[in-house]
C-alpha cells in the first residue's frame, strides 16, 4: 500500500489539535493557550487505499529558531523531509496565520492550506475566496470546519491526489527588495559549494536564515570557516547598508517584505462585508479584564473551583472509601491471619485504596480546569497576572506553567515543567521550572486534604484555599529569589494572543479531563502499587527477633497471670482458656455492635462468659449505668476492662518496637535528630521518604504505619481518624507536616522531567533547594506555632 | 503605542525594535502599515491588549514603546 507523511502544523488556536484529532481520530489535549503539544504526536488514516500518517508539529507563529517549538517543528521537516505539509490556516485571522505559509514556501515544502473556521470568519464578515487564495498562493487550499468535522474529507481527498502526485521540495521566488535579494544571490552561491550542507538543505531557504542572522544555521557552517567569514561579511555589508538607508535590521525588512506578498493575496481573495466591530469576545473581556472587576472575578473563579470541586466530589469519595473498607472486610474474611493478610490489607489495599479514593476530586478539579483552558480564560489570567510574576523575575507566561502545576490545586508538576518550554529566555525558564514543584499538585492534594478533613474540619475550602495561596507565595518568592541570586538577567517580550473566548465542547471536556485521571490512575496502579509493598516490606522486614517476640509473650503472659488471680476473678473466669473464649467473645460482640447487624435482636444468653464480654463492653460504650445490673459483675467487667488496657499498651509497644526495628525504621530512626525540630517522628520520616518517588506515597505510608501503629480492635478507622487519635497529632503538627509536603523535594518523575529540561546540574540543585526551604520555613512555622501556642 | 489611551486607533509607522523582541513583534502581525486599536489595560495598567485585524494581542508597556503609531487625526505619530 502506498504510504504518505504528512505534517500538520499551524498557528497556536488555528484548531490544529481538533484537526489531527478529526482526521486520526486519536483523542488528544485542546488547550486555548500556546504551545500544549509541544511534543510531537502521531496517527494513522486510510483514506482511499492510500496509507496517511499524521505528524502533528507543535503550534508556531512562525519558523525562526525562536522557541522550542519551532525548531522542533523546523527540524522535523528539514531531517524527515515529509511528503506534504498541511497548514491549519484561520481563516478569521487570515494575515498573520499565512507569514507562517509563507514561510513553508520559502523553505520548499509541498504545501496544502486548510482555511478552518470559515464559518467564525463568515460570522464577522469576512469573506475568503479560497480558489482565489489557491491559484495566488499557488497550493492547493481546502476550507473546512473541523469543529463539526466539515471539509475533513475534502480534505483527505486533496492529500491523496497531491501526494500521489509525488510533489518535489522547491523553494518558492518571494522578494525581498532589491538589496535583499541580490546579497541572498551571493551567500546561495557559497552555500551551493558547501558539501553536506548544499546537498541536505534547501540553500535559498539557508541564504534566507543567514541574512536574518538565525544562530542555528550559522551555526552548520562553522566546520567551514572560510564561506562562513564570507557569509558574514556580505551581511554585515548588507546590514549597515538598510540601517543608514532605511533604519531597520535586516530581519525585520525581510518579515515587511512576507507581510506585504501576504498583503497583497488577502486584498485580492479576501472581501469584508462590514467594518471590523466590537465583537462577542471583546465585549466579555470588557468586564473579564476590567481594572477593577477583572482582578475580583479571577479570585472569585479561583475560589469557585475549590467550592464547587468539593462540593461535587462529597458523595462519589465516601462510595470509593466504603469499596476498599468492603475490600479489607472481605479480605480478613478469606485471607487467615498472617504475612499475606498483612501485605494485602496494610500494604496493597491500604496503599492503592488510599490513593484511589481520590479520584471522584481529581476527575472534577481536571474538568474544571479543562473549562478555564478550553474556553480562553487560562490566557486572561496570564494577561492579569503579567505585571505580578515580571516583578518576581517571571514571564506572565510562567503563569500557565504554575497552574499547570497546581496553581489551582490538583495539577501535575510534570506538565508544568514541559510547558516552560513556551518561555524563550532561559534563565526565565528555569527559574519557573525550578518553582513549579512548590505548587499543590494532585498527587499532594489527597494528602492536604486528609490533614485538612482531620484538623481543619470546620472550614474545608478555605484552608485549601489558603494553602493555594501560600504556595503561590512560596514559589513566587523563590522565583525572586532565584532570579537575583544564581539566575540575573534581563525580561522577555512579552507579546501573546489572549485567543478569542470559545465554548468548550464537552467531547473535549471529557476527553481532557479523562486523560489526565486515566494518567493518575495509571500511576496509582503501577508506581504506587510498586511503592506501597516495597515500603510495606522495608516497614516489615527484618522485625523483631525471636528474644524479643518471647520477651512480649513473657509480658502478656504474666498480664494474664497476674489477672486469673485477682481477687473475684476466678468464680467468673476459670483458667487461661476461659479468659481466650472471653476475649473472642468480646471482639465478636464489639464487631456486631459497630457493624449494627444486632438491631432489634437481643442476644439473651446465661453463658457467664457471654453476660460479662456484653456488660463489659456497654460499660466500655455508654456513659451512663444502669440500675439492674449486678454490682459484682460490673466490678469483674472493670477489672477486665483495665485488663485489656494492659494489653493492648503491651501490643501496641511491641508494634512499634517492632516497626523501629525495620529497614524503614532504621532510616526513619536515624534521621529523626534532623527532623526532631520539626517534629516529626519516624513514621513521618518513613512517609516522606517515599514521598520522594510520587507524593501519594506519603498517605499511603502515614496509612501502613498507622494500622500497623495501632492495637487490632481501633483498627478499620480511616487514616484521618486514627490520626486524630494519636496524642501525637494536634493541628500545629498537621500544618507542619502540610507546609513540609509543599515545599519539599519534587517528585521522581518531576526532576526527571527537570533534567530533560535542563541537566542533572539543576535538577540537583532543585532537590537541594526544594529541601533547604521546606526545612527552614516549616522549622518557623513549628517553632512560631509552639511559642505562641497555636493549634497545640 | 504606548502613550496612546484606550478604544483609540491608528496605523503602525514603525517598528522600531529587533532581535528578539522585533521578531516576536513582527511574526505577531505587529507590522509597518497595520490597523489598530488599543482594546484595554490590565488591572495593573500594563501589560496592554491590542486589536488587530480580527485578533487581539497582549505586550508589555515597554515593548510597545518601541511601535510607532500614526493616530487618527493625522499627521500625529506618537510611541
Amino acid at each position: 500500500m502506498k504510504k504518505i507523511v504528512i505534517a500538520l502544523s499551524g498557528n497556536p488556536n488555528s484548531g490544529k489539535t481538533t484537526v489531527f484529532n478529526a482526521l486520526t481520530g486519536a483523542h488528544q489535549h485542546i488547550a486555548n493557550y500556546p504551545g500544549v503539544t509541544v511534543e510531537k504526536k502521531y496517527g494513522t488514516v486510510h483514506h482511499k487505499g492510500v496509507e496517511i500518517e499524521v505528524v502533528d508539529l507543535p503550534g508556531t507563529y512562525s519558523l525562526t529558531a525562536y522557541s522550542m517549538e519551532e525548531i522542533v517543528a523546523r527540524d522535523f521537516l528539514l531531517n524527515e523531509r515529509p511528503d506534504l505539509v498541511v497548514d491549519i490556516v484561520d481563516a478569521s485571522n487570515l494575515d498573520r496565520n499565512l507569514y507562517l505559509a509563507v514561510q513553508f514556501k520559502e523553505m520548499g515544502a509541498p504545501l496544502i492550506i486548510a482555511l478552518n473556521m470559515i464559518d467564525v470568519a463568515e460570522s464577522r464578515g469576512i469573506q475568503v475566496d479560497s480558489e482565489k487564495l489557491s491559484s495566488l498562493m499557488g497550493v492547493p487550499v481546502v476550507p473546512m470546519v473541523a469543529r463539526s468535522n466539515k471539509g475533513v474529507n475534502e480534505l483527505l481527498d486533496t492529500i491523496v491526489a497531491y501526494g500521489e502526485k509525488g510533489p518535489k521540495w522547491i523553494p518558492a521566488d518571494i522578494s525581498y527588495g532589491m538589496d535583499i535579494d541580490r546579497a541572498l544571490d551571493k551567500v546561495a552561491e557559497i552555500l551551493e559549494g558547501i558539501e553536506g550542507v548544499a546537498d541536505r538543505y534547501p540553500v535559498k531557504w539557508l541564504a534566507l536564515k543567514c541574512l536574518e542572522g538565525d544562530k542555528r544555521v550559522l551555526g552548520l557552517l562553522e566546520s567551514h570557516p572560510q564561506e562562513l567569514a564570507k557569509v558574514k561579511q556580505i551581511c554585515d555589508e548588507l546590514s549597515r547598508h538598510v540601517m543608514s538607508t532605511l533604519e531597520e535590521d535586516i530581519e525585520g525588512i525581510i518579515a515587511d517584505h512576507r507581510y506585504g506578498y501576504i498583503a497583497g493575496v488577502t486584498k485580492k481573495a479576501v472581501r469584508r462585508k462590514i467594518e471590523a466591530r466590537l465583537n462577542f469576545s471583546d465585549q466579555i473581556d470588557k468586564v473579564l479584564t476590567n481594572r477593577l472587576l477583572g482582578p475580583l472575578i479571577m479570585i472569585v473563579i479561583l475560589y469557585l473551583v475549590y467550592a464547587v470541586t468539593f462540593w461535587a466530589s462529597e458523595v462519589p469519595v465516601q462510595w470509593f472509601e466504603s469499596f476498599f473498607n468492603g475490600l479489607k472486610y472481605l479480605v480478613t474474611l478469606v485471607v487467615p491471619p498472617g504475612e499475606l493478610r498483612s501485605l494485602l490489607v496494610s500494604g496493597i489495599i491500604d496503599g492503592v485504596g488510599g490513593v484511589m479514593g481520590f479520584i471522584p476530586l481529581i476527575m472534577v478539579m481536571f474538568f474544571i480546569i479543562a473549562i478555564l483552558e478550553d474556553s480562553g480564560y487560562m490566557a486572561r489570567i496570564a494577561y492579569m497576572m503579567d505585571r505580578v510574576l515580571r516583578w518576581f523575575g517571571l514571564h506572565g507566561n510562567s503563569v500557565i506553567a504554575l497552574i499547570v502545576s497546581g496553581g489551582i490545586s490538583g495539577g501535575c508538576a510534570v506538565p508544568g515543567v514541559m510547558a516552560t518550554r513556551t518561555l524563550r529566555d532561559p534563565k526565565e525558564r528555569i527559574a519557573t521550572l525550578l518553582v513549579v514543584p512548590f505548587m499543590n499538585c494532585g498527587a499532594k492534594l489527597p494528602v492536604l486534604a486528609m490533614l485538612i478533613g482531620a484538623f481543619f474540619a470546620t472550614n474545608r475550602a478555605r484552608m485549601l484555599f489558603l494553602l493555594t495561596l501560600l504556595s503561590w507565595l512560596f514559589a513566587l518568592l523563590a522565583a525572586k529569589l532565584i532570579r537575583s541570586t544564581v539566575l540575573r538577567g534581563p525580561k522577555t517580550p512579552f507579546v501573546m494572543e489572549l485567543p478569542p473566548y470559545r465554548v468548550p465542547t464537552l467531547k473535549g471536556l471529557i476527553i481532557h479531563s479523562w486523560e489526565r485521571t486515566w494518567h493518575y490512575i495509571k500511576k496509582a496502579g503501577t508506581i504506587i502499587l510498586g511503592i506501597s509493598v516495597l515500603i510495606w516490606a522495608m516497614m516489615t522486614y527484618p522485625g523483631l527477633s525471636s528474644e524479643q517476640e518471647e520477651m512480649f509473650a513473657a509480658k502478656r503472659q504474666s498480664a494474664s497471670v497476674a489477672f486469673l488471680s485477682s481477687p473475684g476473678i476466678a468464680r467468673w473466669i476459670k483458667g487461661p482458656a476461659e479468659l481466650k473464649r472471653l476475649n473472642d467473645l468480646y471482639i465478636k460482640y464489639a464487631t456486631q455492635k459497630q457493624q449494627q447487624t444486632t438491631i432489634g435482636r437481643k442476644i439473651v444468653s446465661s453463658d457467664p462468659l457471654h453476660v460479662l464480654a456484653k456488660t463489659a463492653y456497654e460499660w466500655k460504650t455508654t456513659t451512663f449505668v444502669k440500675k439492674d445490673v449486678d454490682p459484682e459483675l460490673l466490678a469483674v467487667a472493670r477489672q477486665y476492662l483495665s485488663f485489656r488496657e494492659q494489653m493492648a499498651t503491651i501490643e501496641i509497644t511491641r508494634q512499634q518496637t517492632a516497626l523501629k526495628s525495620t529497614v524503614a525504621g532504621w532510616i526513619g530512626s536515624s534521621l529523626e535528630k534532623i527532623t526532631a525540630p520539626l517534629g516529626f517522628d519516624f513514621r513521618l520520616n518513613i512517609a516522606l521518604l517515599g514521598g520522594f518517588a510520587a507524593k501519594e506515597v506519603i498517605l499511603s505510608t502515614l496509612g501502613t504505619a498507622y494500622s500497623l501503629g495501632v492495637a487490632e480492635e481501633d483498627k478499620g478507622g480511616a487514616l484521618a481518624e486514627r490520626l486524630k487519635q494519636s496524642p501525637m497529632w494536634n493541628p500545629l503538627q498537621a500544618f507542619s507536616l502540610i507546609i513540609f509536603t509543599m515545599l519539599y523535594v519534587p517528585c521522581l518523575a518531576t526532576i526527571i522531567s527537570i533534567r530533560k529540561e535542563t541537566s542533572w546540574r539543576w535538577a540537583g540543585f532543585s532537590i537541594g533547594f526544594n529541601l533547604t526551604v521546606a526545612y527552614m520555613v516549616t522549622l518557623l512555622v513549628r517553632q512560631v506555632g509552639l511559642a505562641l501556642g497555636i493549634g497545640i | 503605542m504606548r502613550q496612546m489611551s484606550d478604544n483609540q486607533k491608528g496605523i503602525i509607522k514603525k517598528v522600531s525594535a529587533t532581535g528578539d523582541m522585533g521578531r516576536r513583534i513582527r511574526e505577531m502581525g505587529l507590522v509597518p502599515g497595520a490597523e489598530i486599536q488599543i482594546q484595554g489595560r490590565a488591572p495593573l495598567r500594563d501589560p496592554v491588549a491590542v486589536k488587530i485585524k480580527d485578533y487581539t494581542l497582549t505586550l508589555r508597556n515597554d515593548e510597545a514603546s518601541y511601535i510607532i503609531v500614526e493616530v487618527d487625526s493625522p499627521g500625529t505619530e506618537v510611541s
